[in-house]
């Protein structure tokens, strides 16, 4: 151990917390990976449930395999590139994609300091990475040179666009309740349990966010990206396996995301439901004590209802039409967004803060 | 005021929610899917599956190339041939049921006026080999032979509605 601690001391310092910060980049992607592959396999079958079939049972037991099994297809199949496509931009789109949805982790903190990278404006870094990701949907529609690729493709940068400006407003409301850009900061300003967090004083910014959140991923009822019924696949018809499953990998991946800075920004992250006297007491229960008092465990199950709600949403609403979408957009959310940021306004001047227990 | 009722229901997404709701309860609800090779659905003594020739207690089989299932079959799948034995009674020399023309009606079972040709509970099974599909009087005869307990049952059991 000592001998070990020497040999460690003796490389330079850059490569010590080039290694460091490496090892805790695989800490986060490895999980993330796997918690994507079983999110499709958790779709497929919380979906087929809802329709009253079984969904994938067969690979495995109760389908655990079936993630596996559809990676190896992939990783197996070609990757088909069109004649008339822009070959570099075709291969570099899913790259695109898949990059900011993974950088965007690098702030998010899973527990009290269990974060990456501590910086004051995560906040302003998420919002902008998540827009980033629109990039390589454009970029795909356009380098496939299909018509349904390009209809898919300038779809989703209308919608994105559209829902980020309303994103982003709800994302001012919680950054003036919190009083702090630094995620860690604002998940430490809802303590106080159920009744301190942003959702109650915050909730038509709630609902607007996750809304929001819902279309910024192209998921169902938002998904006119992709409207298998109406464009084929949207912007990536024309892709085949590894490059496609990498668009795959990034939808969840930004899923997953958007799951947590929901039960981050709106439902105390890593903080405990339970408050005052009643903490006191479970948390000091022996053993099983620590399920209560705040943790790790917390934002899991937190995401993790987010996200089933993704899949919940799916199963029940038809798709939005093209129209809609924009009215919903733009005549909706961002009203009741600016109208509830004034009344926020308001109550920060008056002094009447009731976010603040 | 209507308007006003219908701005307070899409602000408030009850119509949604109640949608959620809805979905939430299939999503408890018990699955009706039969899990296949496990679990299979219940079969009638009607079934009619693959095809088989039966014979009488003593052996002797019971096909006496009438031809009728031959002249019913309305896919024109069996093709009989007869001789005359040397105890004077007909039988076929060549009784082949084409699997691909059959349309699994029943017709020949029907027909057959001496109980022969029938059809099984079987259902499962497939050829490997090109020609396979054309089953002869001796696969149909082994076929009889192995279910035949199966077969007597299911006739009397039915025999009550005929």
């Amino acid at each position: 151990m000592e001998l070990a601690l020497q040999i460690w001391e003796w490389f330079p310092l850059w490569f010590r917390i080039l290694v460091e910060v490496l090892a805790k980049i695989v800490v986060i992607v490895v999980p993330l990976m796997i918690a994507v592959a079983y999110l499709t396999l958790a779709e497929r079958r919380v979906i087929g449930f809802m329709q009253v079939r079984m969904g994938p049972n067969r690979v495995g037991p109760r389908g655990f395999g079936q993630p596996i099994a559809d990676a190896l297809k992939l990783l197996t199949k070609e990757v088909i590139v069109p004649t008339n496509a822009t070959r570099f931009l075709f291969l570099i789109a899913p790259i695109l994609t898949l990059t900011p949805a993974l950088a965007a982790w690098a702030v998010i903190p899973f527990g009290e300091g269990l974060v990456l990278a501590d910086i004051d404006a995560g906040l302003l870094y998420v919002l902008a990475l998540t827009s980033m990701g629109v990039y390589g949907v454009i970029i795909a529609g356009w380098a496939s040179n299909s018509k349904y690729a390009f209809i898919g493709a300038l779809r989703s940068a209308a919608q994105i666009v559209a829902y980020e400006i309303a994103m982003g407003f709800a994302l001012v409301g919680v950054l003036m309740a919190g009083g702090s850009l630094n995620l860690g900061k604002i998940v430490e300003a809802q303590s106080g349990g159920f009744p301190g967090w942003f959702v109650w004083p915050l909730l038509p910014l709630f609902v607007v966010y996750f809304i929001s959140g819902v279309a910024e991923t192209n998921r169902a009822p938002f998904d006119v990206a992709e409207g298998e019924s109406e464009i084929v696949a949207g912007f990536h018809v024309e892709y085949s396996g590894m490059a496609f499953a990498v668009f795959f990998l990034a939808e969840y991946a930004n899923m997953i995301l958007i799951a947590a800075l929901t039960a981050m920004l709106f439902c105390g992250g890593w903080l405990s439901p339970f408050w005052g006297d009643w903490l006191a007491t479970l948390s000091a229960i022996p053993l099983i004590g620590w399920v209560f008092a705040g943790g790790v465990h917390w934002f899991l199950l937190k995401t993790a209802f987010f996200l089933f709600c993704f899949l919940w949403f799916r199963a029940t609403f038809p798709r939005y039409r093209y129209d809609q979408i924009m009215r919903l957009g733009w005549k909706v959310f961002l009203p009741i967004t600016i109208v509830w940021l004034f009344v926020e306004g308001i109550a920060i001047v008056a002094g009447w803060q009731p976010w603040l227990i | 005021m209507r308007r006003i009722i219908g701005f307070i229901r899409s602000f408030t997404l009850i119509e949604l929610l109640r949608g959620l709701w809805l979905t939430r309860g299939y999503l408890l609800s018990p699955k009706i899917t039969v899990r296949y090779p496990e679990e299979k659905t219940p079969q009638s003594p009607r079934f009619r599956g693959l095809h088989a020739l039966r014979r009488y207690p003593n052996g002797e089989e019971r096909c006496i190339a009438c031809k009728l299932c031959e002249a019913v079959c309305p896919a024109c799948a069996i093709t009989i041939e007869s001789e005359e034995r040397a105890d004077g009674t007909r039988r076929t020399t060549r009784y082949d049921i084409d699997l691909f023309k059959c349309i699994y009606c029943g017709f020949c079972e029907e027909a057959c006026p001496v109980d022969s040709i029938v059809e099984t509970r079987i259902f499962e099974y497939h050829f490997e080999k090109r020609g396979d599909h054309i089953i002869t009087k001796q696969q149909l005869l082994a076929i009889g032979d192995k279910y035949e307990a199966q077969l007597a049952a299911d006739r009397a059991a039915d025999a009550v509605y005929r």
